[in-house]
């Protein structure tokens, strides 16, 4: 057993540690998000030259061969630093998806655009009333045309509003909620019939309600097999899943040395305020919270690759704890600061948006509590 | 024991009822207090004021208030949640007026109460600074006397709607000599003074709610004094008790999980409404008991003030119980509206645009942000444990 990074992992994790510092401070951050389009398609780039869009992919797809625990050491920094840009949707989802279940011609066709940077895509899997189970597929497809035609609509799809490229499930056949029936399709988001509400989401990035109006695809656009994309879409949101678990890791973290740093610094009646013990045990607590996120999070990442069952119940189980660790570290934070620290000037408020976020993206703790209770 | 209302109350119940039923103006129901202009804000207490001398329920019938009884202004804090009218002003009406009533002087009486009860003057909070939070004796805006006014410098923070202001009421330190909270002065400070500068701070909710209030040589005439000088501790600690008194807030946490039922229930887990999933109807359960307890220890309090012994330090109870109760419905209510959580709606134009998702999903987000505030304004629910500790269990 050992818990320690390869010299690889150690580097890679480097080099984005120095990349962000230099790149990514709160004030330019804050600036971005308050921008017209929310996001810096330059660093995007710069991001695509350092290789860091390679990292999930195999050489042989232009890749640097790295697995769940190289996007587990990116998401950490990423959470960090509360990096808006569309990583997890490009590359963990869209990426992951094409690069496990997309034909050879797919991979050929789109994987450069994702490497290099040019291309941002974003996966619509959930819907207005299906709340978190990607099975509550409402939308449609049938053929048409040799090909496809799409209709319905898909909720709360973030970074839609930065994409070109969408992957949409789609019910072909089966009823509401069956898993046999699902099937993926790449979609234009240009193409007729696309239609997008585009919104702030409370972490400062962007996504959009998307309508499906008739929308003609060719036969190339199916990923996989007609009907059998609700295993593939299950495996990759668990890779994501873990990939978030990370990404909040990263953020308690932060939240946890900006709470000490200011409780060990802020005086009252006279003294720092971190000198009484009842701040002091909160704050031990939002470490052992922290730890257990941590130990969770890594769980995740190392059994993304177990088979179906195990995989789930790992994946469950660290969301749950993510979400409850996320939830009381956020909060303590804000309450440890006082006033400071409900404002949109300090970062500890915009940390806690971001967890509160995360801890419903992919599932909050009681869909993985039944998930996981399912599963054991 | 009884805990039944006297039929003398239940009539004055019925009467309250109808006339918010036939007075509020239906327009202004449950808007968020962040996005309302001024005169929204204070409408509703305006239309209390002239048609029915209602304006102010903590005040002595003598300076225009309501000389209500304890169980009657309950009464009406509970009619007035039910029906998601606009919350009494805090700061001219539930604060101030007290303090006037009984610390002020004549002629501040004559000018300061009618104005706050008609809504002319908007009254801030200037209690808080950047060095003086939870420690607030610790306060270093200074108050120096020249003749016949007060020089005032110094940094207020947080004060909360200080954008609507005419007026601020302020502590100061007339004595750096003194004792910490010996030496300090409660004074009067006209916004449109030379000197006052009002900075927005803008919470993680993206709303305009609380200010910095600069103060730079500010010249404050000395009948601005409440009561003596260097005795603004005691003013402002009886303000303290006014505050108190009603922040438990049980009849508006109550219509707030009304309402969070009806957004459960129209969501749905597979098929089966949210709101009878084993795992939310517990949740929601455990925090309506939390209620009904905190509910019955208001009463006992009310009950207790009744027969003439005033809220102690056990009202810290009622703070650190019914604002971590508001905070959890809010946080319930994120959880309900599942994705739609993520959605950010600042106040301003896309506020009044139509919902991303369904309507009851609006502004869900926000709230549970905001309702962060509640466990450190007011006092800190540290600082309410502390006070209980020393004073209630004498640790
Ligand atoms: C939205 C909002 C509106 C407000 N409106 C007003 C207003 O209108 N007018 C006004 O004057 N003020 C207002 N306040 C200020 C409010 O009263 C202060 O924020 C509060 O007193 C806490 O002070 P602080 O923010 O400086 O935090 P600090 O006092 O620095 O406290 C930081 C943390 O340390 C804890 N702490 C401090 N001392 C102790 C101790 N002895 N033991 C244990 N824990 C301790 C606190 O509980 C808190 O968790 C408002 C605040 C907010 C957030």
């Amino acid at each position: 057993m050992d818990f320690s990074l390869s010299e690889e992992q150690t580097l890679l994790r480097n080099s984005v540690q120095s990349f962000l510092a230099g790149r990514y401070d709160f004030d330019t951050r804050y600036s971005t998000i308050n921008s017209e389009t929310g996001w810096r398609p330059e660093l995007w780039r710069e991001m695509a030259e350092l290789g860091l869009l390679a990292a999930p992919f195999p050489e042989a797809l232009g890749g640097i061969d790295g697995g769940p625990v190289e996007t587990m050491l990116l998401m950490e920094e990423f959470g960090r630093y509360m990096v808006v840009e569309p990583y997890l949707e490009t590359v963990v989802m869209a990426g992951g998806l094409l690069r496990d279940a997309g034909s050879e011609a797919q991979q050929e066709a789109h994987l450069p655009g994702i490497i290099g940077g040019d291309s941002v895509w974003a996966v619509a899997w959930a819907e207005p009333q299906g709340r978190y189970n990607p099975a509550d597929i409402a939308t449609t497809a049938s053929a048409s045309d040799g090909g496809y035609v799409l209709g319905g609509k898909k909720a709360v799809v973030e970074a839609a509003p930065w994409a070109d490229k969408l992957i949409v499930s789609a019910r072909s056949d089966g009823r509401r909620r069956e898993s046999k029936g699902v099937s993926l399709f790449i979609v234009d988001k240009a193409a007729e019939g696309v239609n997008c509400r585009d919104f702030r989401t409370i972490d400062g990035r962007r996504a959009s309600e998307i309508t499906l109006k008739d929308v003609q695809v060719g036969p190339e656009a199916l990923i996989g097999e007609l009907n059998a994309g609700l295993p593939l879409l299950q495996r990759m949101l668990d890779e994501a899943t873990a990939a978030i678990c990370a990404d909040a890791v990263g953020c308690m973290k932060a939240l946890n040395e900006a709470t000490k740093e200011y409780t060990t610094t802020r005086k009252q009646f006279g003294v720092p305020i971190a000198s009484f013990q009842v701040l002091q045990h909160r704050m031990v607590d939002m470490f052992i919270a922290t730890e257990q996120a941590t130990s969770m999070a890594i769980k995740a990442a190392l059994k993304l690759d177990a088979e179906d069952a195990e995989r789930e119940r790992a994946i469950a189980g660290a969301k749950v704890q993510i979400g409850q660790s996320a939830r009381y570290v956020s909060q303590e934070a804000v309450q440890l600061h006082g006033g400071v620290g409900v404002t949109d000037e300090l970062n500890v408020g915009h940390y806690f948006k971001r967890l509160t976020a995360i801890a419903r993206r992919f599932g909050d703790e009681d869909y993985h509590l039944r998930r996981y209770a399912r599963t054991g | 024991m009884d805990m039944r209302f006297s039929d003398a109350d239940l009539a004055f119940r019925d009467e309250v009822r109808a006339f918010i039923a036939d007075n509020f103006p239906p327009e202004l129901k449950d808007r968020s207090l962040y996005s309302m202009t001024r005169d929204d804000l204070l409408a509703w207490q305006r239309i209390c004021h002239e048609k029915k001398g209602w304006a102010a329920p903590n005040w002595p019938k003598e300076y225009g208030g309501t000389g209500w009884s304890a169980v009657q202004k309950y009464i009406w804090n509970e009619e007035n949640a039910r029906a998601g009218t606009t919350p009494t002003n805090a700061f001219g009406i539930l604060m101030l007026g007290p303090v006037l009533c009984a610390f002020g002087n004549e002629q501040q009486k004559e000018y300061f109460l009618p104005r706050i009860l008609t809504g002319e003057h908007w009254w801030c909070q200037g209690y808080s600074e950047p060095g003086a939070g939870s420690d607030l004796a610790g306060l270093k805006t200074r108050a120096v006397r020249e003749g016949d006014h007060y020089i005032v410098n110094g940094h207020k923070i947080w004060t909360t709607l200080a954008q609507h202001a005419d007026w601020m009421f302020c502590l100061v330190r007339t004595d750096p000599e003194a004792k910490k909270q010996r030496g300090i002065s409660f004074l009067l400070i006209d916004m449109t003074t030379p000197g006052v500068t009002v900075r927005p701070i803008i919470t993680m909710d993206g709303a305009h709610e609380v200010n910095e209030v600069f103060l730079e040589n500010v010249k404050v005439p000395v009948e601005n004094l409440v009561g003596q000088e260097n005795d603004g501790w005691t003013y402002a600690k009886f303000l303290l008790g006014n505050e108190r008194s009603g922040i438990a807030g049980v009849a508006r946490s109550r219509e707030a999980i009304r309402k969070l039922k009806l957004m459960a229930e129209q969501e749905s887990v597979d098929g089966e409404p949210l709101l009878e999933t084993p795992g939310f109807s517990r949740k929601l359960a455990e925090l309506e008991i939390k209620l009904d307890a905190l509910e019955m220890t208001e009463l006992r309090t009310l009950a207790a003030e009744s027969q003439g012994r005033g809220p102690g330090p056990e009202s810290s109870i009622l703070k650190i119980e019914g604002t971590e109760i508001q905070q959890r419905v809010t946080e319930l209510a994120l959880e309900a509206v599942g994705h739609y959580g993520l959605v950010f709606t600042p106040p301003g134009p896309e506020a009044e645009a139509p919902a991303i998702g369904p309507d009851y999903t609006r502004g869900v987000a926000q709230r549970y942000m905001n309702m962060r505030k509640t466990s450190i304004y007011g006092g800190s629910n540290e600082i309410q444990r502390n006070i209980i500790a020393k004073m209630v269990l004498g640790l």
